[in-house]
């Protein structure tokens, strides 16, 4: 408490009150068990299942399951901030979490700070356990080039911060805690398909494609693919490069949308 | 007495629903003010705009000096001077009392000494315990301990004691005349009419989107003057009488049972009967 400090204007500074929340709510994500379970081994079991179903290499070098890693962290990025504070925050509504914390000098801006901490985190724990069995029982090669590496830091960065902004702006829709799961997972669902995580992108119909393009976690998946694909199989990509810096600047289109919505819509209460 | 809460001529509708119809109010610093009043009839609205949770359609509100529907960093300053207990809230409670609290006072420039608190809503056996674990009357205890750790000017307690033991209920009880004692400003709204009577200094008593009447708890509805009903068995069963002068009428009976009157009892109107008197019988809850 008294590490904690004082901006101007004589209450906590809203970051300080930020990183707290983002400790208290890793504490409360790491407590919940069945959660963390789900939520850390989920991608490996899908990435056992597509690894055994398509054991096919898609061109020299490059097997299915190399493909699929990339598109499981892309939706890694999707699920753990999108996906689980889409549900999550019509929950804490409903509880009147929310509205206990409206009461209190805690500003928007650090409950925003604390979720994108925790999304990050679990990340990056998520992607570490991913990439550990990955490489140890379906043959992932990892990236030497450290450019490669780079690209995939600024991808989980920004990519955490455009699913947790997205998934704070998507949270005003669901009605109640009770359906939120029901109207958001198939959102999650379906981008799932057209932005090619679970097939070759470039194998989807045309159409599929740029209604995915649209949308980040293409340009996600396709951006980790820069990454865990050798450079040579660019050629294969829709626009015959990664586009790296068209990737970049979706994401963070994305992010800055998710952020104004975010702060303009914000609902504490479910009554008006 | 300075000012804590000043409101004039306050008005919320709901569509055509009018909630507050024209509130008047004051209420000084470091007294325990109450609001009385039947579900549905603006006592939740009007608390809700005093408290900065909900906007109001016309009227002037200053709470602390600063119209609460204030934003931004102002906001914060100000919900820094106040603690508001709600109804009710129900988190997944996957962490210990002690870090909960501990955590809230963070949000707040000078908050109170945690393990203190903790002791203060009596919970101090539980401190290390998952919040889950609670009944219902310790959970109620931990949101009282979260309104008062950043030790506000204005404390909001709606319904507290729900679901408290007659123990418990005492030594809250306690807690917040102690709190009043030290300065502190509270608003309470509550279904129990014994809470107002034994803890707050004045009442006000809402229906129909109005105050009905503002008085302390003796004096509401005319209580004080109001007629006793003096009842005794006579030789031709039991009898009782309405009067304004007691005492005489218990002489009188005195001389001529000549001692011990058989089944004595002298009855003022209890605040519930006041209350339930002014509020026209409307449903009343709890």
């Amino acid at each position: 408490m008294s590490t904690t400090k004082v901006s101007k204007a004589g209450v906590p500074s809203a970051l300080a009150i930020g990183i707290a929340r983002g400790g208290l709510e890793i504490k409360q994500f790491m407590r919940q068990r069945e959660s963390v379970v789900f939520t850390l081994a989920f991608p490996i079991m899908l990435l056992a299942i597509f690894g055994s179903v398509f054991t096919n290499e898609l061109t020299d070098g490059v097997t299915f399951s190399q493909y699929f890693v990339a598109g499981m962290i892309a939706s890694g990025l999707v699920n753990t901030g999108f996906q689980q504070l889409a549900i999550m925050i019509p929950v804490e509504r409903d509880f009147g979490t929310l509205k206990r914390l409206r009461g209190t000098p805690m500003p928007a801006s650090s409950y925003f700070i604390g979720k994108a901490i925790v999304v990050f985190v679990t990340m990056a724990i998520q992607v570490f356990l991913l990439l550990i069995a990955g490489v140890l029982f379906f043959g992932v090669n990892l990236p030497s080039d450290p450019a490669k590496w780079l690209t995939f830091i600024w991808l989980i960065i920004l990519g955490s911060g455009a699913s947790t902004a997205l998934g704070i702006a998507f949270s005003v829709i669901p009605k109640s805690g009770r359906s939120a799961s029901a109207v958001v997972s198939p959102v999650v669902i379906i981008l799932q398909f057209f932005s090619g995580v679970f097939f070759v992108f470039t194998d989807l119909p045309a159409w599929m494609q740029q209604v995915a393009a649209i949308f980040p976690l293409k340009w996600m998946t396709q951006g980790m693919r820069s990454v865990f694909l050798p450079d040579s199989f660019a050629a294969r990509e829709v626009a015959g490069s990664w586009e790296s810096e068209r990737t970049f600047l979706i994401i963070l289109a994305w992010f800055i949308a998710g952020l104004i919505i975010s702060i303009r819509t914000f609902k504490w209460d479910q009554q008006k | 007495m300075s000012s804590v809460i000043s409101v004039r001529s306050l008005k919320k509708s709901y569509g055509s629903t009018q909630a507050v119809a024209g509130i008047d109010l004051d209420i000084a610093q470091g007294e325990i003010f109450a609001l009385l009043g039947p579900n549905g009839a603006g006592k939740t609205t009007t608390v809700e705009i005093l408290e900065g949770f909900r906007t109001r359609d016309s009227g002037e509100v200053s709470v602390l000096n600063t119209d609460p529907s204030v934003k931004g960093v102002a906001g914060r300053i100000w919900r820094n001077r106040i603690g508001i207990v709600l109804q009710s809230t129900s988190d997944a409670g996957d962490l210990s009392v002690k870090d909960t609290v501990a955590h809230f006072a963070k949000y707040y420039s000078s908050p109170r000494d945690v393990t203190e608190v903790v002791g203060a809503v009596g919970l101090e056996e539980k401190s290390n315990e998952l919040i889950r674990t609670l009944s219902g009357g310790q959970r109620r205890r931990l949101d009282v301990a979260l309104g008062i750790i950043g030790s506000p000017e204005l404390l909001f307690l709606d319904e507290p004691t729900t679901g408290f033991d007659p123990e418990a209920r005492r030594a809250f009880w306690s807690l917040i005349k102690s709190l009043r004692d030290s300065g502190t400003t509270i608003v309470l709204t509550t279904h129990y009419l014994d809470e107002a009577e034994a803890l707050a200094d004045r009442v006000a008593v809402i229906n129909r989107g109005v105050i009905v009447e503002v008085s302390t708890p003796a004096l509401l509805g005319g209580r004080a003057t109001s007629l006793a009903t003096v009842s005794w068995l006579s030789a031709d069963g039991p009898k009782s009488e309405r009067t304004d002068n007691p005492t005489a009428l218990v002489k009188k009976l005195t001389e001529t049972f000549q001692g011990e009157i058989p089944e004595l009892t002298v009855k003022r109107a209890s605040l519930e009967d006041i209350y339930i008197e002014m509020i026209g019988g409307a449903d009343v809850h709890n």
